[in-house]
């Protein structure tokens, strides 16, 4: 099922032109704060109206100026996270839990109370007041209040942005679970490279208000353009990997990719599976010969496809391996030194411990989300 | 202690009192909060002027309200008249116009209880109602009427100590007449005029003090449970 966005709203002095069409399972809006993500889904969600523009979601048109159609929020049947969970303070989570589905027709309802409850992990909170969970349970309710009204969409807007590092942990593989077995498509606002190459399949790059880059995760969050400048550090490429097995040994998990083998700290993923992890740039070596006893486990042969000067002492290098795109950063001396230039072949040199738990994640099961379901 | 034995006709009047203001609450209650939710929420033409007439029996002398009444609802009043020919109910000198009276005289003290917690609810909160389908008119009796509760239940209160109080509008508009519209105050002040009524005023005043420290605390204990209920931070 498809989202397609194509809007023009005016908000004081701030100006939003965006257009994007996505049907991934999860796409993500990424950008700096105040780059109009927010305003996006609001618009989507129907809090807003456009001044001019359309919002379609599969056959159902939910805004068009042009044919003057609005679709007011509570008939949209569009699931909302908001950042502030904003539990009815009245109700008891499981009343919370409840209340959409209340709202929605008897022969639409195609949430089960249970499998939400036991996904989310809510069980024993059933009977409380919302004052007194804590954040991440909050937002977990959150979810599952929106789940629960059997949407036929979900909007995310930075859910976990209130959250400390922990509780972040606690909720992503709740939302990766989300993505993966529920059949609704989500919309994930965020402006954290790491939860974005984590649960994203299709990302929506959002700057001052318009749309700087849309398409596949992989395809968008490898160019190096693309990046906010407080992510400049964090530049790399994603790559998919498929797991073809386990050095129980030194607990390591070998992957191969398009350009090869590689070696990688243990993760939980069975031979067969695959996952998807970000390579950073400042992570990774260049070699203009194969390297020998060399404590790096990844060693990929490739040819430099671009080389970007920085203005100050680094560069960016991207090198092919195998149809792989490796980012290197490395400084202008080396550039020099080396003769890096388009054509040559190199060797790109990452050491297994570069990857990390917010560098990897299990990838989501291909396939966009089916037509039909969550309708 | 027998000094303290109500007569008749003063039972009658503490009796006709209280259902007076009770009618005189319940009635406004639903116009109070519909008038509080225009103002806290809406903007229209002609908003300042509702927000004055709501208001004004607070400001005007009570006689002027009463005289007012008298001029509209009267026997011979337009909306007197109109309501005798089609719907049969009379005001004038009934308690009806009584309860009428007063709670003209406490509308704008339940209104603006019931407004100032219209606005402090957080209509994020609604908003998040609407997005999981719920219609406005749903969004207003599962969100905002359960989280202005306390709010409801001060205003009621106020209203109904009010309406028990009223004296000037009502004396003005429909007299001061034993068992039909010799409410509390207007038969203690009868009692003051009369030689030997002062014991009768004591113990009327004696139970119109209670009552108002009754409602009070039943106000307190209200706002309290629901309080606790929407918050434990």
């Amino acid at each position: 099922m498809s989202l397609s966005v194509d809007v023009h709203h005016r908000l004081g002095s701030f100006e939003i032109e965006a257009a994007f069409e996505s049907s991934g399972r999860l796409t993500a809006l990424f950008g700096p704060s105040g780059s109009g993500k927010s305003t996006l889904v609001n618009l989507i969600a129907g809090l807003m109206r456009p001044d001019r523009g359309y919002v379609t979601f599969g056959d159902r048109t939910l805004v068009d100026t042009g044919q003057r159609i609005f679709l007011p929020p509570y008939r949209r049947r569009i699931g909302y996270v908001f950042q502030d969970a904003r539990l009815f303070p009245h109700f008891t989570v499981s009343q919370n839990l409840r209340y959409g589905r209340f709202f929605t027709p008897a022969a639409k309802r195609y949430a089960d109370f249970d499998h939400v409850v036991e996904l989310l992990g809510l069980g024993n909170l059933l009977e409380r007041r919302p004052s007194l969970l804590s954040g991440g349970e909050k937002q977990r309710v959150a979810i599952g209040r929106a789940l629960i009204a059997s949407p036929r969409l979900i909007l995310m807007d930075e859910p976990l942005a209130s959250l400390d590092d922990a509780r972040k942990a606690e909720i992503l593989p709740y939302i990766e679970r989300l993505r993966d077995e529920s059949r609704i498509p989500i919309v994930y606002v965020s402006h954290s490279l790491a939860e974005v190459t984590r649960l994203a399949t299709d990302v929506v790059v959002m700057s001052a208000g318009r749309v700087a880059a849309a398409g596949p995760a992989v395809a968008v969050l490898s160019r190096m353009d693309l990046l906010p400048d407080e992510d400049r550090d964090e530049a790399g490429t994603l790559i998919e990997f498929a797991v073809t097995g386990h050095e129980d040994e030194f607990g390591l998990t070998v992957l191969h990719s398009q350009g090869g083998e590689w070696r990688v700290p243990r993760i939980e993923v069975s031979a067969g599976g695959s996952v998807r992890a970000r390579v950073r740039a400042r992570d990774v070596m260049i070699a203009t010969e194969e390297p020998r006893g060399i404590s790096a486990l990844n060693v990929l042969p490739g040819l430099v496809a671009e080389v970007s000067a920085g203005e100050r002492s680094d560069a960016l290098v991207a090198i092919d391996c195998g149809g792989d795109r490796i980012l290197a950063r490395v400084t202008r001396r080396s550039l020099a030194g080396l003769g890096l230039e388009p054509g040559r072949r190199v060797f790109a040199v990452v050491k297994a411990v570069a990857f990390d738990k917010g560098s990897t994640a299990r990838r989501a099961p291909p396939g966009s989300v089916a037509a039909g379901e969550g309708r | 202690m027998e000094w303290l034995d109500l007569s008749p006709d003063e039972w009658n009047a503490v009796r006709l009192s209280i259902k007076v203001s009770a009618w005189a609450t319940l009635f406004s209650l639903p116009i109070g909060i519909f008038v509080a939710y225009l103002l806290a929420r809406r903007n229209f033409p002609g908003k300042w002027l509702l927000n004055g007439v709501v208001h004004l029996p607070l400001i005007l002398p009570p006689v002027v309200t009463g005289y007012l009444l008298l001029l509209t609802f009267g026997r011979r009043g337009p909306a007197g008249v109109f309501l005798e020919e089609y719907f049969g109910i009379v005001f004038a000198f009934r308690w009806t116009g009584a309860a009428l009276a007063c709670g003209v005289m406490a509308f704008p003290l339940m209104v603006r209880a019931i407004r100032l917690s219209i606005e402090a609810v957080d209509r994020r909160l609604e908003a998040a109602a609407g997005t999981l389908g719920a219609a406005p008119a749903w969004v207003f009796a599962t969100v905002t009427l359960p989280l202005i509760l306390p709010g409801v239940i001060a205003g009621m209160i106020l209203a109904f100590a009010k309406a028990m109080g009223e004296f000037g509008a009502t004396i003005t508009f429909v007299s001061n007449i034993p068992g039909e519209t010799q409410t509390l105050p207007s038969a203690i002040y009868t009692f003051t005029q009369v030689p030997g009524g002062d014991m009768g005023a004591l113990r009327l005043t004696l139970v119109s003090i209670a009552i108002a420290m009754t409602a009070l605390a039943a106000s307190e204990f209200f706002a309290r449970r629901v309080s606790r209920r929407l918050d434990l931070e």
